[in-house]
């Protein structure tokens, strides 16, 4: 074995070349799978035309001698009806502006939460970073009702204030089924997505660079701002782009805690499914959602890719 | 460089003058981690313009040491007087030092330019001077191309001058380095060395240096003090570290030596000759010219340097004292000279070392070969510590 290895040391590297071909097929055949397949088949239903029926849209794919008249009949109706109708436009800009204020709230909680863990002593860090990981134990779903206990006028909110003194006995708190709750909701939940790339880039940061400021006349606090930050901008970057695009498109956190006129795709996307059962609709706003938040990171990917 | 330096360097020497002022003074310091102790009870004084090196080995706390003037440990017990001011609970950026970190820590965010111009910003200095000032830095280091790269597009050698420009950028009183050209191969090292002493020359600084390495501590330093565990062996120009040194330890760090273990036959009055010893270790006498603080009996150990033992084939009139006989167990080319390792009928291995004035390749002496080993009263010295 090992003569063969030294003979040909490259191609044995990895094993024979059928299994370095798997470990290459193998995410792509995934992510055709998984991604880019039921993606066609929304985007071919927001082509589609809304239809009573099972399933609720005309025309059905009836094999390959009808194909030229099955093309015919798809067009973008569906995404010219979007632009018409201010409600998704509204959806879509609320969804933004959540996303963005949720993104900065995590970011103003999550890195003086990350800095602390990252300057503890090495040998509590991993208790700590446990504990950022704990919540993830419980069902998401059980955490966000059991901010509804928490937050409704009756709930332990008002309790609690009502009990230390900080509020009458014929007052409550009107945070619940507002836009107040779900950004206590959405920052609750996507803390630890925050915070552990937060983290892994501080932690990795070498401490004499901070000495090599302070010797050379930084004081701490300023030391922050010229080193410490800007070294940590990867782990800021990942952060807010793994909480920013998951809070566009929530959905049970504005259900359950937001108010009637919380306006966010997530909600307006589930009500023309199941509620309007307008399928192709509802895929059109879905894949314009998508179109929304992957260009941006392209965009933002090519660019990084030429500073480095 | 080194030949301009060379007698400058000879005249200096303000720690033999009583009325001279140090300017830096470690005072009874004391650090400890936890149980640890770093550095044991220390008492130092390093003078202005002084090439001052700390060597010992890992560990001895001489790092420490130096980053307790840096301001990023403070003393348990003790101070620190800088120009005569306790500097205690000064933070290091209002200390007039500046560190070379061992590992360089260069911003890897910023460009060389912006490396060495922070300290300088940081002093609000006008944006004119500060280019200026850098211009003239990378001058110095030869890196004036390389200004607008960041630290990872430069090599080892490369970061190294970075490091030591943005440490000289704000001009310190001190200038501090933590094994400044540890990860340097060693041709750029010592070239680097006699750079250090021209630019410690030129400007006048007083330069404090850790190292391990003690040929590095030889070749730079005015002063050097060997540590071990917490504490200083002993303080003194590199020519006095090397040929007295004060204890076994001190000797054994400092290249390469013969210790031989014995006890004092006879001291002085009796040898007739003013301090004069005879040592007597397992029936081989040794006599030296040296006033010696140790009595009859005491245990005491003889070093003496392999190159100033001659070797030869022949038997010396007298053999009666500083006589080793033995055959030759191993031969070190080292090319500027051999070293030879000759061990005794009993056992006893004795070093030394002869240049290698010609070009013979067939050697007068070789393995197996009966040697005697002789050197004079005055080539070696007893050690008490």
């Amino acid at each position: 074995m090992a003569n063969v290895a030294e003979a040909n040391p490259v191609t044995n590297a990895g094993g024979p070349s059928w299994t370095r071909w798997l470990v290459v097929v193998v995410p792509y055949v995934w992510l055709i799978l998984f991604f880019v397949a039921p993606f066609l088949i929304i985007f071919k239903i927001s082509l589609s035309d809304y239809a009573q029926a099972m399933p609720p849209y005309r025309p059905l794919f009836e094999g390959v001698g009808a194909v030229g008249d099955f093309i015919s009949q798809l067009d973008f109706e569906n995404y010219i009806f979007l632009t018409s109708d201010s409600l998704y436009i509204l959806s879509y800009l609320s969804s933004l502006r959540i996303a963005a204020i949720s993104t900065l709230l995590l970011l103003l909680i999550g890195y003086p939460m990350a800095l602390a863990m990252a300057r503890a002593p090495t040998s509590i860090r991993p208790t700590l970073v446990m504990l950022v990981v704990l919540p993830f134990w419980t069902s998401f779903l059980i955490r966000v009702y059991a901010w509804i206990g928490i937050l409704k006028p009756d709930g332990l909110l008002t309790l609690l204030l009502q009990t230390v003194g900080l509020m009458g006995p014929d007052q409550q708190v009107q945070i619940f089924r507002t836009d107040y709750a779900v950004f206590i909701g959405i920052v609750y939940s996507y803390l630890p997505f925050m915070v552990l790339p937060l983290y892994s880039a501080l932690e990795k940061m070498d401490n004499s660079l901070l000495e090599a400021a302070s010797d050379l006349g930084c004081p701490p606090w300023k030391a922050f701002w010229k080193i410490t930050f800007p070294l940590s901008m990867p782990g800021v970057i990942a952060g807010a782009m793994i909480c920013f695009i998951p809070i566009t498109g929530e959905f049970v956190i504005p259900d359950l805690l937001g108010g009637a006129d919380t306006l966010m795709i997530g909600k307006t996307l589930w009500t023309e499914f199941f509620g309007n059962r307008d399928w192709p609709l509802a895929s059109a706003v879905a894949v314009i959602l998508l179109i929304m938040l992957v260009v941006p990171i392209m965009i933002f990917q090519n660019q990084q890719k030429k500073v480095v | 460089m080194a030949k301009t330096l060379g007698p400058v360097k000879r005249k200096f020497s303000p720690w033999t003058d009583p009325n001279a002022v140090p300017f830096i003074r470690f005072e009874n310091i004391t650090k400890r981690f936890g149980d640890f102790v770093a550095v044991d009870n220390l008492t130092l004084d390093i003078y202005e313009k002084e090439f001052f090196s700390l060597l010992g080995p890992s560990g001895c706390g001489k790092t420490t040491l130096m980053r307790m003037l840096a301001g990023f440990e403070e003393p348990t017990e003790g101070r620190i007087l800088l120009q005569g001011q306790d500097i205690r609970g000064v933070p290091p950026y209002r200390r007039p030092t500046n560190m070379m970190f061992q590992s360089y820590a260069l911003f890897p965010h910023m460009t060389v330019e912006k490396n060495i111009a922070f300290g300088l910003e940081q002093d609000n200095m006008p944006k004119g001077e500060i280019t200026a000032r850098v211009q003239e830095l990378l001058k110095l280091v030869k890196l004036e191309q390389f200004a607008k790269r960041k630290p990872n597009q430069l090599s080892g050698g490369q970061r190294q001058r970075v490091a030591l420009a943005r440490s000289l950028a704000k001009r310190p009183k001190v200038l501090l380095l933590d094994e400044p050209l540890g990860a340097l191969d060693k041709k750029l090292r010592e070239e680097t060395q006699f750079e250090l002493m021209d630019l410690q020359h030129t400007l006048g600084m007083t330069f404090l240096i850790v190292t391990h390495d003690q040929e590095e501590a030889m070749t730079v330093s005015d002063r050097i003090a060997v540590m071990d565990k917490g504490i200083i062996m002993q303080v003194a120009t590199p020519a006095e570290i090397y040929e007295a040194p004060n204890s076994r330890y001190v000797a054994d760090f400092i290249g390469d030596i013969n210790i031989i273990e014995g006890k004092i036959a006879e001291t002085a009055s009796a040898l007739g000759a003013p301090g004069t010893v005879r040592i007597e270790s397992e029936g081989l006498s040794i006599a030296v010219d040296q006033e010696c603080q140790a009595v009859k009996d005491d245990h005491v150990a003889f070093a003496v340097r392999p190159e100033k033992v001659r070797i030869s084939l022949d038997a010396p009139a007298d053999t009666s004292a500083n006589a080793f006989y033995g055959e030759v167990w191993d031969i070190g080319y080292l090319g500027d000279f051999s070293l030879f390792i000759v061990r005794s009928e009993d056992g006893r291995f004795f070093r030394a070392a002869q240049a290698n004035v010609s070009r013979l390749v067939d050697r007068p002496i070789t393995f197996g070969d009966m040697v005697w080993l002789t050197w004079s009263r005055d080539a070696g010295l007893v050690l008490t510590r």
